[in-house]
This record gives C-alpha cells, sequence and structure tokens, in this order.
C-alpha cells in the first residue's frame, strides 16, 4: 500500500503512475477501485478553523470524527450529516473528510441544509497527470469561474484524487425533539411527511420507520417546545425520542441478512416505487420520502425489477458486482467520458463510476 | 478592457446566417435591423458597448436547438442572454455574435407543493416565480437585488446570490435539475426531483458556468415554505472594526440569521439624505434580520442584541412592527439608487473571510486616498460578500480607467486575505483579466478543460470568463 506524505508527494505518484490506483480514504463501504493501493491517511490534520466564519479547512485523509470533535468544541458540527457505512457494513477502517466529499454522502438532514456538496467551499485535487489544481476557495460565496468543487463532490475519485477540502460549518443547535405520527405505510408516511415539510417550522428530519412518520426539529429550546406544538396539532402524533443516528445510518438493516438498496426519487413518487419492491423486501424512507431504503433478497437486481425509474437506484450493500448503472443516453455519456479523459488521460482512477 | 477582434467571415456572412435563422423561427423572433439589434448592445454593465451580429428570442427548448444547430453549422459564436442584468458583462456581445435571449420563455411548466419543486421556463423572473408559489404559502429563496428584472437563466448562469444566502443558500443549492442545450444543438436533461443522481454532478458545474456550457432553457428549482415573519433589529457603532467582530460574535453564538447587511459612514449618509430612513450618524450599521413566529423572533432578537451590547453600540432599534421593518430595509434597499444619484459608481462583489472584514475595510480607505476616488461600503456581512461601491465621474476622461485599476487592486486584496474576485455577480467580462490573481494557469487549464467537452469550438460566450491570453488558442482553433 502506498502511503504519501503529502501532497506533493501524491502529485510525484500519479505523475509516474502508469497502472490504475485504487485510492481510498478510510475504506469503510469497501468499494475502492481495483489497481495499486493507495492511502490518503497521510495527509491528514484540520489546516484552518474559524469559527465565527463558520468555515473549515483539512486535509482529504483527516477522520471525520477529529473533525466532528473539533467543531463540538466550538458549539458547531457538519451540518449534512454524513452516514457512517460501517453500522450497515459491518466493516472497519476510519471515514474520512475526503471520502465523504467523493461520494457526497449527506444524512436525513439534506432535505432541509443541503448535501455534502452544498457545503463544500473550495478543493485542492491532484488530476491523472499529477497535476495540483485548486478550485473554489474558503469563503462562502464565490462564483469565481467554473465550479469544480461540485464536479469533485460525488464523482467517487474518477476526476483525481483530493487533497485537501475546506468547508462551511454551522452552529449546533441548542435542543431538538422528534414526533411519532402512526404512519400504516408508504402513502400514508409520505403524506405525513409533505405535510410537515410544507408548513414554516423548519423540519430537518422527515423519515418513516415502518410503523411512525418521523418528524424532527432542532433550535432554541422555547421554539422547539413552540414548533413541536405547532406540528402535533398539524399532524397528530406524539412526541418522541427518536435515534436519528440509527435513521442516517440505515442502522435497523444492520444485523439482518439481505442486500440493501438506496433508491431516490421524488417523494410522491415513493409510495408507486414501494408498491412495486419484489416481494418479502422491507423498506424505510427518508427525506420525506425522497430516499428508499430496500432490504431484500441477495442478489435482487432492483434496478431490473423496477424497470423505468424516474430516479437513481444504487445497492449499498451485498456481494458481488453491483448492477451496473443504467448507461447515460447521449450526449451525457460522451460529456461524462470527455471529462474523465480530460482529467484522467492515463485511466488511472476509476475503471467505471459505479460503486464496486 | 479589450475583446477579441470580430471573425470577418462571420460579418460578411451576415446575410446567410440571419436567413439560416428565420428558416427555423417565426419571423418576430429573430432581430437583424441594426436600428433593433442596438437593444442588445449591452447588459447592466453599461460601459461597454457592441451591437451583436444579430438576436433571435426563441419560445421553446426546441427553437433553442434550432437555432444552435443553425449556429453550431454556421461556425457563429452565440452569446445566451436572460434579462441582460448582469453587472459583470456576462451577456455583452461581440460584432460577429447571435445573441440567444430568453426573454420569451417564460412559462411555469410544474408546481409541485407535495414535492416542494417548481419547473419553469428560464426567461421567467427570479420574483415570479415566487409569485407563482406565494398564495400557497412557498417562496423561491435566492433573491439578487436585481430579482424583479432578473431571469433564472441568469441566475443559474451565475449562481446568484443575495441578501438571504446566508441561512437559504444560493442558487446551485436551490436548483434540482435542467433542461439544457449544448451548443451543437442536442437537448440534455440533468437531475430533476429527485436527490440522488448517478454519474458526475454536472448540474453543479453548469450552474455559475456563464452560459459556456450550454443553454439552459428549463430549471427545477427549489420551494420553501415561507416563514411565519421576518424582523430586523439596526445597530449602529462608531467604529467600522466593533462591527465587524459584533458579526463575528453573533454567527459563533449559534444564531443563524437570515441577512446581516453592513453600510459605512458614507452609504449611511447617501442612504439618509436619499431616503430618509432614519438611520443614525455613525461609522457602520448592521441589519440583522430574523425569522419565525413572534416569540421566536423575540427570542431570537434577545440574543443578538444582548451580544450587540458587548459591543458599546451607538444606536439599537429592534422593528416593533411592520412599519417599522419597512424603515430600517428602506435606506439599504435603496442603497445602490442612492449612490446613483451622488455619482457614477462601479459596484465590486469580492468575498473575503468574516475575520479579514477590519483590515480589508481599513485598506480600502487608504486605496481611496491614493486613487483619490471616493467609496461606500454596503454587503452581506455574515458571509463576507463585499460591495464596495467606487464612486467616479463617467464624463470626465480617464474617471472609469482609474475606477477601474482601483476596482481591480480591491479584488487582488481580496484574494490577498484568503477571498475571491466575485462572490454572486460572476466574472463575466468584469473580472475576467483578473483570473489569474486568483487561480494559476493549472487552475485554469482545469476549468477550461471542462468547457473543451461541453463546447469544443468555443462557440459559446467565448470571450468571458477566462483572461483572453489564456483561451486564445482555443478560441483561434475555432475560428
Amino acid at each position: 500500500m502506498m502511503e504519501p506524505r503529502d501532497e506533493a508527494d501524491l502529485a510525484d505518484i500519479v505523475a509516474r503512475a502508469n497502472g490504475p490506483l485504487s485510492v481510498r480514504g478510510g475504506n469503510t463501504r469497501g468499494m475502492a477501485a481495483p489497481g495499486t493501493a493507495l492511502s490518503l491517511a497521510g495527509l491528514s490534520g484540520i489546516t484552518l478553523y474559524e469559527p465565527g466564519a463558520l468555515t473549515l479547512v483539512a486535509r482529504s485523509g483527516t477522520p471525520v470524527a477529529d473533525i466532528e470533535a473539533a467543531l463540538a468544541a466550538e458549539g458547531q458540527r457538519l451540518a449534512f450529516e454524513p452516514m457512517d457505512h460501517r453500522t450497515l457494513l459491518g466493516t472497519d477502517g476510519v471515514p474520512t473528510i475526503g471520502g465523504v466529499l467523493a461520494a457526497n454522502i449527506s444524512g436525513p438532514r439534506r432535505i432541509a441544509v443541503g448535501a455534502a456538496r452544498d457545503f463544500a467551499l473550495g478543493v485542492r485535487f491532484v488530476d491523472g497527470t499529477g497535476q495540483i489544481v485548486k478550485n473554489g476557495g474558503r469563503v462562502m460565496k464565490n462564483v469565481t469561474g467554473y465550479d469544480l468543487v461540485k464536479l469533485q463532490c460525488g464523482a467517487k475519485g474518477a476526476l483525481g484524487v483530493l487533497t485537501e477540502v475546506s468547508l462551511k460549518v454551522l452552529p449546533r443547535p441548542e435542543t431538538s425533539a422528534s414526533l411519532r405520527v402512526p404512519a400504516a405505510d408508504a402513502a400514508a408516511a409520505v403524506d405525513v411527511l409533505s405535510r410537515a415539510l410544507g408548513t414554516p417550522y423548519e423540519v430537518t428530519g422527515a423519515a418513516w420507520d415502518g410503523a411512525d412518520a418521523l418528524v424532527r426539529i432542532e433550535g432554541f429550546e422555547a421554539s422547539v417546545a413552540y414548533r413541536l406544538d405547532q406540528l402535533q396539532a398539524a399532524l397528530g402524533g406524539a412526541p418522541a425520542a427518536v435515534d436519528w443516528d440509527g435513521v442516517r445510518n440505515a442502522a435497523t438493516f444492520a444485523d439482518t441478512p439481505g442486500d440493501v438498496w438506496r433508491i431516490s426519487v421524488r417523494p410522491s413518487a415513493a409510495p408507486g416505487v414501494v408498491a412495486a419492491l419484489p416481494a418479502g423486501a422491507q423498506c424505510r424512507l427518508d427525506w420525506g420520502g425522497g430516499l428508499i431504503w430496500v432490504l431484500c433478497a441477495p442478489g435482487t437486481d432492483l434496478r431490473a425489477a423496477l424497470g423505468h425509474l424516474s430516479g437513481f437506484a444504487v445497492r449499498v450493500r451485498g456481494a458481488g458486482p453491483v448492477p451496473m448503472d443504467p448507461p447515460q443516453p447521449e450526449p451525457l455519456a460522451r460529456i461524462e467520458a470527455g471529462l474523465r479523459e480530460r482529467f484522467d488521460p492515463k485511466g488511472l482512477f476509476r475503471p467505471t463510476l459505479a460503486e464496486v | 478592457m479589450d475583446m477579441p477582434i470580430p471573425d470577418s467571415t462571420v460579418l460578411n456572412r451576415k446575410a446567410q446566417v440571419v436567413a439560416a435563422l428565420q428558416k427555423v423561427l417565426p419571423p418576430d423572433s429573430v432581430i437583424s435591423d441594426p436600428a433593433e439589434t442596438r437593444a442588445y448592445e449591452c447588459d447592466a454593465l453599461t460601459a461597454y458597448r457592441c451591437p451583436p451580429l444579430a438576436a433571435v428570442l426563441p419560445s421553446t427548448t426546441e427553437e433553442v436547438a434550432a437555432v444552435l444547430r443553425v449556429c453550431f453549422e454556421l461556425g457563429v459564436p452565440v452569446v445566451p442572454r436572460g434579462s441582460g442584468t448582469s453587472l459583470a458583462g456576462g451577456a455583452l456581445p461581440t460584432a460577429d455574435c447571435v445573441i440567444l435571449g430568453v426573454a420569451r420563455m417564460n412559462a411555469v411548466l410544474e408546481t409541485n407543493y407535495a414535492d416542494r419543486l417548481i419547473r419553469v421556463q428560464t426567461g421567467r423572473t427570479n420574483l415570479s416565480v415566487t409569485g407563482a408559489v406565494e398564495e400557497e404559502g412557498f417562496f423561491y429563496a435566492p433573491d439578487p437585488s436585481s430579482q424583479l428584472a432578473c431571469a433564472i437563466a441568469g441566475n443559474i448562469a451565475m449562481n446568484s446570490g443575495g441578501a438571504h444566502c446566508l441561512k437559504y443558500g444560493v442558487t446551485t443549492n436551490n436548483l434540482l435539475g435542467v433542461t439544457m442545450v449544448t451548443m451543437a444543438g442536442e437537448v440534455v436533461e440533468i437531475g430533476g426531483g429527485h436527490l440522488d443522481t448517478g454519474g458526475l454532478d454536472l448540474l453543479g458545474v453548469i450552474c455559475g458556468s456563464e452560459g459556456q456550457l450550454g443553454v439552459v432553457t428549463e430549471a427545477t428549482l427549489r420551494i420553501l415554505p415561507k416563514p411565519e415573519g421576518a424582523r430586523p433589529v439596526l445597530m449602529g457603532f462608531d467604529d467600522v472594526e466593533v462591527a465587524g467582530a459584533c458579526v463575528s460574535d453573533i454567527i459563533k453564538a449559534g444564531v443563524l440569521p437570515v441577512a446581516i447587511e453592513f453600510m459605512d459612514k458614507l452609504c449611511i449618509q447617501t442612504c439618509e439624505n436619499f431616503a430618509k430612513a432614519g438611520y443614525p450618524d455613525c461609522e457602520a450599521l448592521l441589519i440583522v434580520e430574523v425569522e419565525g413566529s413572534d416569540a421566536e423572533m423575540t427570542d431570537q432578537l434577545a440574543r443578538i442584541v444582548e451580544i450587540a451590547k458587548r459591543h458599546n453600540p451607538v444606536e439599537l432599534r429592534e422593528s416593533a412592527s411592520a412599519e417599522e421593518s419597512a424603515a430600517i430595509w428602506l435606506g439599504r434597499k435603496s442603497a445602490f439608487g442612492a449612490m446613483g444619484q451622488i455619482a457614477d459608481y462601479m459596484c465590486l462583489d469580492g468575498t473575503i473571510p468574516v475575520s479579514e472584514l477590519p483590515y480589508v475595510l481599513r485598506r480600502i480607505g487608504e486605496m481611496s486616498k491614493e486613487f483619490g476616488l471616493a467609496v461606500g461600503n454596503v454587503f452581506h456581512a455574515g458571509d463576507g460578500n463585499m460591495h464596495p461601491l467606487i464612486l467616479f465621474d463617467a464624463n470626465k476622461p480617464g474617471d472609469l480607467e482609474l475606477c477601474e485599476a482601483f476596482g481591480a487592486e480591491i479584488l487582488k486584496l481580496c484574494v490577498e486575505v484568503g477571498g475571491c474576485l466575485t462572490g454572486e455577480h460572476g466574472v463575466g467580462i468584469e473580472k475576467r483579466d483578473l483570473m489569474d490573481v486568483q487561480y494559476d494557469p493549472a487552475d485554469l487549464e482545469a476549468q477550461m478543460a471542462v468547457k473543451d467537452v461541453f463546447d469544443p469550438a468555443w462557440l459559446l460566450n467565448p470571450a468571458k470568463v477566462f483572461p483572453l491570453p489564456a483561451s486564445a488558442t482555443r478560441r483561434m482553433a475555432a475560428e
């Protein structure tokens, strides 16, 4: 396993490489590409943190836990609530901030505040020729040139190796509270969650655990109490403790055997998709119905089972290769191939964009 | 500011180009009479003007595709145009270009409150997107100052912000999907109502690409439920640095206001003379706005006021009614108009780390003396997005050039302290030649590589964003 000491060292390795590199952060998803292993553990550390400016800059191999600890000490947090895959996958390793951004990992709060990509202010990366490139910066508003920061977020390393990221962070709220509203099926749940998200009460979590719709609000104590009352009056149900870390990590499927998929659709389309799932599949909802977690029999190809889907389905847990992403229509396929060719002309990074 | 020499082979073929465009569009959608094309000679950066070869006003995505196919085949550059409100010259034509205006494409295609989205044609104005959903209690969050006039197409091209993006984000954070036409005339659908997509985040790079990657004809936008209420507090300080420290302390305390606006002495006085908003006579003024129910706003404002009091404000005025709120905002909202009354001005929009605010304001003050031009500062303090307004006299020979030189020095200062050239207006032509202050050649090369892939012939808005020498080879190859 190669472990570059710093960005320059990494650039040198990439410049000289002539075969596939398997770049990984903590590899907690076990989805690193095939090739010579290259760990970013050596590129670690917070390089700048200004709580008064809500910004933090860290090297890409920095453990997420280190960042969360530094933020917690100042009463702040990563608002996009990235999932920790170790719970669901039973993997070990240390989740890194570079991995979180490269895969655009975002939790329940995405519907209120945005995804990982929405909090990425700047990146430094090494492209496939070994060239060091920077884009964006460390300020919250920046439209100077093209937004390669977004392009790198979610590219899963296909367009280069992230070496440093700068993030917008947010205050940690004083308190949070949740409401449980009975919902027998996905349709009833989406109805409750859509109504909740249509109120001005700033819902920051909207999930369904198979029995109840779960609604979360956060903020100052008095405000949370007020909004909880208003939501209860509008939706029914009762205040209750909810394990939102569990929702975030799909923990409910952690100890049950079977493949796990996530499907992203418009919330209003979720009941139809759930109804079309193969017999025996179980599901949970997040993002107001916009995210469907599915537990199904090993080897199920949910993409094939669902047919044409106006949305995106991907397997997160299961043995063997993940069924390929459906091919992009032209000219998008050509554009993606063109970008990969430009940023990775030697074909070092990922054979496909699909999870492997 | 230079623009490339127009391609004479295109100029000489004007009749052929116009005829080809007339073949694919209704007669009233092609404008080629020089008396009429002059209407498109500039955008809101009026210091630079150039009538285009022709202008077209298509009504549908299909018509846009037909126009682009014609221009692609004939090798004619295309400059997309929303409402022409760009302060950066994003829609400035070249003499050899076709202006593609989306103004006629203003339909609402879908509203869906359960999914909290709206799909519109991109010629629709920013404010009228909110107009289409406000009866149901929703709004579209990004609120650039020009929101009454500016089009969603331009908002997407420039990734526009506004006063309230501290809480709600800018355009890219509220854009769910687009229908886009490539320069070759191919129609693509990217994103939509679902949040996860496969493949690369092309939507993320298209937003903010200043019309250089494709023409966005339809957009799916996130809409939000309107807050129960909004209430501002006005604070005056005798020292600019103290006001800056107060902003930082508010943010550190865990209160996240929807807006924190800052005005300096020149702006305060000018706005007061113009709008009679009752502003105090002081060095710095902050307007902080919170949202929520009455009780929530009272609670949040109490926290903010408590922090402000630690900084010895000379004035603290909490709004107690809609009229008082309007009075507090009145001066700020008329700032640009008020400054325009006393002089010509150039509005910059560099962003800096909030912690550098006092230093940067002090340096701007010093430079103001060196250049002999006055500067007013009015800006979004919560996110460090400055708006220095440099006053000059357009009728005085050399004053515009002096003003531009001063502006460039301010923007270099923004980059020097860890910020950027433009926070929400875009690069256009205005900041194009300063791009290498912020970016190394390799950084610009990576960005231009993206354009190479989307628009290999470099026909879409080609003379913008990148310094002309940096993009020369590519633009020449295209000719």
